[in-house]
């Protein structure tokens, strides 16, 4: 089943096409891994299905429902959860309230809520931090804690920005690691990847971007021997 | 700091403030009066611009709104103060609906500005409001006296009523900052985009959070119209107001449950004996020790003095921690040693 259908989407800046014409889907339980040399609208695809753009044109499609144009806070609430660059955690917080402040979605009772997250943070292999300052942890744990954070808003998708970029070869696979335990609770992955050795393993379909429109899409290995995908990559 | 050394912090704070009128002659009462009233506007303010982070400097709109609703309605209609005081902080939630409209969409120093802008505006209203007294201001009358009236002619019942007020306005802060709304306000502040990424929307819950506000500084503002018996739109609705507010909560510590009641004791008393020791020469001079004390304290606890406390016990944990860890090498060592003899 389609979870996730985006339909001809165009994205506009003034005079700039970051994106043009994009369509791919992503199904119930898909790690879909979206690739492409810098500059191809990776992150400006990703803005706009999470609701910080709206696409100029098409439409975005979740469940059936049309989430294209509608802000950040409304498409949390319609099932889609995302995480950042950089990881963005609330610094004046502990691990624990950082992944209490996601959870109060569901309920805001406070004593609820910091149950839901302890929970979510054994998931992420962070319940030793959970009483810790979120600025105290390490680049890797912090962005472990955001996509804890993420998950407690209970999405049926979760979108990642390059969760693996920077990290060290045992991160990536913690980073692996825990994309593969969120696939296996039924939730999808949108993965934005530079670090494609990370991606490629896990992925049941990538989708490649180049300067703003969609070159290639198909298995990891389909994807990754198709020549135009090697000459985007590689140049001519 | 955690709940139980909250209760005993704010248990200690109530037994000295309950001494005080015993301990104290008029004048110093007076300014006990002061404090107690710099520090319910102070925690008043921390609500947005605190825990929200949202700084504004047009505070005083609020404190004066308040202060003429009550006086307004007294002189015009003969309505008692104490309802003239929830009327007054109601008006001013409602009407800070407007102020957040032209005002939440800019960020930081440019909010910063839009909230000096509108608060101007609300200052040249009454300024130039014939009805409202105009430059002249307003006088309270003082034919009904006694609680029933809120209105005195001796200077203590003034101060119950602010510390009541000062006990009233730090519960609600305490059932804010343990609440739902507490994490919000601390979610925007900190990260914006990632809170409205977990469903919080930001516009509605800074809103929240200027409304509340606005409802406790309009209280702060009717008190001080029933204490002083006498408003003018310089003495209520001023820039130097707004900041006093601002400063009461950075100086103590922005965020924090207590930190405007520490910076409002600070502030004031600085403010208090510059003016005793150095007021007399005519030049200013009490106010540049002021303005110099406080930038000091700027300069060296950025974080405000309750930061200052809290890194001085994160240093004392670290080193004890720094020890532990030494002391358990040298001690698998000393066994080891008497295990090899």
């Amino acid at each position: 089943m389609k979870l996730l259908e985006v339909k001809q989407v165009s994205k506009q800046f003034g005079g700039l096409t970051a994106n043009q014409d994009v369509s791919f889907s992503v199904e119930t339980g898909q790690v879909v891994g979206l690739i492409g040399p810098n500059g191809a609208g990776k992150t400006t695809m990703f803005n706009c299905v999470a609701g910080y753009f709206a696409p100029t044109a098409g439409s975005i499609m979740l469940g059936g429902r049309n989430i294209a144009g509608l802000p950040p806070e409304a498409c949390a609430r319609a099932g889609v959860a995302r995480t950042f660059q950089i990881a963005r955690t609330f610094a004046s917080m502990t691990a624990c309230e950082n992944v209490m402040t996601a959870a109060m979605l569901l309920q805001h009772n406070v004593a609820k809520a910091r149950k839901a997250a302890l929970k979510w943070l054994a998931f992420a292999n962070l319940e030793r931090f959970a009483d810790r300052p979120a600025a105290s942890m390490t680049i890797s744990e912090q962005r472990r804690l955001a996509v804890a954070r993420a998950l407690a808003i209970q999405p049926r998708i979760l979108l990642m920005d390059e969760v693996m970029a920077g990290l060290n070869p045992s991160e990536v696979r913690e980073a692996v690691d825990v994309v593969l335990k969120i696939r296996d609770r039924g939730i999808a992955c949108l993965i934005v990847e530079h670090v494609l050795e990370g991606i490629m393993p896990i992925a049941d379909k990538i989708v490649v971007l180049d300067r703003g429109v969609k070159i290639a899409e198909g298995t990891p290995k389909e994807v990754s021997s198709d020549p135009v995908v090697i000459t985007a990559y590689l140049g001519d | 700091m955690n709940t139980m050394k909250q209760f005993y912090f704010a248990a200690a704070a109530l037994a000295l403030a309950l001494a005080v009128p015993a301990l104290t002659d008029a004048s110093h009462l007076n300014m006990a009066i002061l404090v107690l009233m710099a520090a319910q506007a102070g925690i008043a303010w921390n609500m947005v611009g605190g825990y929200a982070g949202q700084v504004s400097l047009g505070h005083a709109a609020f404190y004066g709104l308040g202060a003429y609703a009550s006086t307004l309605l007294l002189v015009k209609f003969g309505v008692n103060p104490w309802i003239g005081m929830l009327a007054g902080g109601f008006i001013a939630a409602l009407l800070s609906l407007g102020f957040g409209w032209s005002c939440f969409r800019l960020k930081g120093h440019y909010f910063a500005m839009a909230t000096i802008a509108v608060a101007e505006l609300v200052q040249i209203f009454f300024t130039e409001w014939e009805y409202g007294g105009a430059a002249v201001g307003l006088y309270v009358p003082m034919d009904k006296q006694g609680w029933l009236w809120m209105n005195f002619s001796t200077k203590l019942p003034y101060y119950w009523l602010a510390l009541g007020l000062l006990v009233i306005t730090l519960a609600a802060n305490w059932w804010i900052e343990r609440s739902y709304l507490g994490y919000y306000f601390r979610a925007i502040k900190d990260e914006p985009d990632a809170a409205r990424s977990i469903g919080v929307n930001i516009a509605r819950y800074k809103q929240v959070a200027l409304s509340v506000s606005a409802f406790f500084t309009a209280a702060g503002g009717s008190l001080y119209a029933q204490k002083e018996l006498y408003i003018d739109p310089n003495s209520v609705l001023s820039t130097a107001l707004s900041i006093k507010m601002a400063l009461v909560s950075i100086l103590g510590g922005v965020g924090t449950l207590f930190g405007p009641v520490v910076g409002a004791v600070v502030l004031t008393s600085i403010e208090e004996f510059t003016r005793i020791a150095f007021g007399g020469t005519g030049r200013g001079t009490d106010v540049i020790i002021y303005a110099s004390l406080i930038i000091v304290i700027a300069v060296f606890y950025p974080t405000g003095l309750m930061g200052w406390l809290r890194s001085f016990r994160e240093r004392r944990e670290a080193r004890a921690h720094a020890d532990r860890q030494m002391a358990a090498p040298s001690a698998a060592v000393q066994t080891l040693g008497k295990e090899a003899s």
